[in-house]
């Protein structure tokens, strides 16, 4: 309902691209089951979901390279299920970036255009456009193999790009380069998408790199969409411990739903209550660690749900330290403290007794 | 530790290496010999590789060897790419088993049993033996060749590359021929040169299948040999080895020239 209407909102009455009911079976294994989603004109997608979950699957149906044992695929409001991919107006970036190696730089990017039957004069001035737009203007005659791995991956974004395709389809376009390089990249691609207007559909298993780059994500967990929504609502308002767990870091607090609060081993806790949640049904307080406060005292004020416990373990992570509390249920739950002093670590240590507090909206409850 | 060489490595070597290159090397240096004996030296001269540009029937059977082995090898190629392709490409078939064992078996069939087999289907056809019976057996004989050597290329071939060409807009024969065949060519070259060296050298099928029209240098040298060796027939051969030793070398180049561009394109 909630999700729904935020997935209406921000695909558009009329979505460029609609999976309907789309499975996909290989023999025995089901990679790709009941999936529904829509994605918007100018949109920049995330498929998320850890290895294995069907999203390089998913990405293939819609180039083409796979066809769906169900449901459609629709692009523009046609169903282009039975279309092969060579007539298919979505490119595609590949994981390996699957360059070919007979072929030069500008060889490469012209690829595209060649097979339209363009002119000799708009293929060079295309081409050169592409290789500005990757920032690499005197690479054209290099040979693929004098190419570094970053390079390498905009040789292949400019390919792609070259026949401003309806949408542009990235697998794991970050996986092989190294992690400095990695986040200047991301930033880059934003730039690129906001620049063109293209629609991008990305698909990672790295859910810091989806946040960054996506408006908006879809969470799979084995073949099913478990959420679709913006990075923000996906980190505060996840629908499911999945997904919350999935997505950052998170302790999970099991309980019974009463009035406008929790009741847990640990104590009742105020909270927002979840929609269509009954009183009584069991639930799940979510509460993220950067969220909490930590003091070595009770805090005063009485709005503040607050729980004691020890300091298990500290973990030092320069520009914040994770604090690992246990609770008297012996439970450990996260605590994130940002090093903003100068001197950096702060004032506890193991086995120090300290209250953690939250305020009741800072929690998340969760059904299921 | 024991990776040094030690006596009995270096005299194995040496004794296997002798065993398998002095016939050859002893072979060689008396095509130079200046004397008519065979057996006796009498210093370095090109006296028989003179004699040779004057032995009509000699040349003859040399340039009927090169054309067979030309056609042979051509068509072998092609015909063992076509089946290398379907090997590795249509999946499993219907009868993929069966098929793959009848590319291969001529890589284990004795070759009398090859000659006999081919001879008694052109009798049974009752075709005009000759250089078209010829050519046609060494076909057969190099075809399963090519498809090996094609095929170990093709299975590591990364898949990829066709999907980018055929998402970019290219249909899958033009893919075929624009990206897959220019970069699976030093496979089918190597193909193509090992045919050409089987097929200049073959005696057994030759003798088989051949008329009274077609005499390759095989089957020539093999003739004057039964009457005595003379001279001249070590400069053939050794024209024959140099043939087919660069022949060697150069496909075994352009097979590795490929394999390293590769490695270094990431792909
Ligand atoms: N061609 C295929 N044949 C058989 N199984 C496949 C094939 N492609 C993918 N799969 C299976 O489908 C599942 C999803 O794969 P994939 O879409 O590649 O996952 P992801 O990209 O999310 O890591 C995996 O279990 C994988 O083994
Ligand atoms: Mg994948």
């Amino acid at each position: 309902m909630a999700e729904a209407a935020t997935q209406e909102q921000t695909a558009g009455d009329r979505p460029l691209v609609r999976f309907a009911g789309v499975a996909k079976r290989f023999g025995q294994i089901t990679a790709v089951e009941e999936f529904t989603l829509d994605i918007g004109e100018g949109e920049f997608f995330a498929l998320l979901g850890p290895s294995g979950c069907g999203k390089t699957t998913l990405l293939r149906m819609l180039a083409g390279f796979e066809t769906p044992s169900a449901g459609s695929i629709l692009l523009d409001g046609e169903d282009i299920v039975a279309v092969p991919p060579h007539r298919r107006p979505v490119n595609m970036m590949f994981q390996n970036y699957a360059l070919f190696p007979h072929l030069s730089v500008a060889g490469n990017i012209a690829f595209g255009l060649r097979q339209e039957r363009a002119g000799r004069a708009e293929i060079a001035e295309r081409v050169a456009e592409m290789l500005a737009l990757v920032r690499m203007p005197d690479f054209g005659r290099r040979r693929i193999d004098q190419l570094s791995g970053g390079q390498r991956q905009r040789v292949a974004l400019a390919r792609a790009l070259i026949k401003r395709p309806r949408v542009l389809l990235l697998d794991e376009p970050m996986a092989a380069l190294d992690k400095k390089l990695r986040a200047e990249t991301q930033f880059e691609l934003m730039e690129l998408q906001r620049r063109l207007g293209t629609t991008f559909v990305i698909v990672t298993h790295d859910q810091d790199e989806a946040m960054t780059v996506a408006d908006r994500i879809a969470v799979m967990d084995r073949g099913r969409l478990a959420q679709v929504a913006a990075p923000s609502e996906i980190y505060e308002r996840p629908n499911s411990r999945w997904v919350a767990d999935f997505i950052g870091e998170v302790t999970l607090l099991e309980g019974m739903l009463a009035e406008g609060a929790i009741e847990t081993v640990l104590g009742r806790f105020r909270a927002a209550m979840p929609a269509g949640g009954r009183k009584r049904d069991t639930v799940w307080l979510a509460l993220r660690p950067e969220k909490l406060h930590i003091a070595a005292q009770r805090p005063a004020d009485g709005n503040l749900n607050a729980i004691p416990g020890t300091v298990f373990e500290i973990g030092y992570r320069g520009d914040m330290s994770i604090y690992k509390v246990r609770l008297a249920d012996r439970s450990l739950m996260k605590v994130a403290l940002a090093n903003t002093s100068a001197r950096g670590r702060a004032s506890f240590g193991i086995d120090d007794v300290v209250w953690l507090s939250w305020p009741p909206e800072a929690g998340w409850v969760l059904t299921r | 530790m024991g990776r040094r060489a030690s006596i009995f490595n270096i005299v194995s070597v040496t004794l296997g290496l002798a065993f398998l290159y002095l016939p050859i090397v002893i072979l060689v240096i008396y095509s130079f010999n200046g004397s008519r004996l065979v057996t006796v030296w009498g210093g370095w001269s090109l006296t028989w590789y003179r004699a040779l540009l004057s032995d009509r029937a000699m040349i003859d059977a040399a340039w009927t060897s090169l054309r067979i082995a030309a056609l042979s090898a051509s068509a072998a190629t092609v015909l063992g790419t076509c089946a290398a392709v379907a090997l590795t490409r249509l999946g499993r078939f219907r009868g993929r088993l069966l098929f793959s064992g009848m590319v291969y078996a001529p890589l284990v069939m004795p070759e009398v049993i090859t000659g006999l087999s081919l001879l008694l289907l052109f009798v049974a056809l009752d075709v005009d033996r000759g250089f078209w019976t010829i050519s046609i057996a060494h076909t057969t004989l190099t075809m399963c060749f090519v498809t090996v050597i094609v095929q170990s290329r093709l299975v590591s071939f990364d898949r990829s590359l066709e999907e980018a060409a055929m998402d970019l807009g290219c249909p899958p024969l033009k893919t075929f021929l624009t990206v897959t065949l220019p970069l699976i060519l030093p496979a089918i070259a190597a193909g193509w040169m090992l045919a050409f060296s089987l097929s200049l050298d073959d005696l057994v099928i030759a003798s088989f299948t051949t008329g009274p029209g077609a005499t390759t240098l095989p089957i020539r040298i093999y003739s004057e040999v039964r009457l005595g060796v003379k001279p001249e027939i070590n400069a053939v051969c050794t024209i024959m080895i140099a043939v087919v030793a660069v022949a060697t070398v150069v496909a075994s180049l352009a097979s590795k020239r490929g394999a390293v561009r590769r490695e270094r394109a990431g792909a």
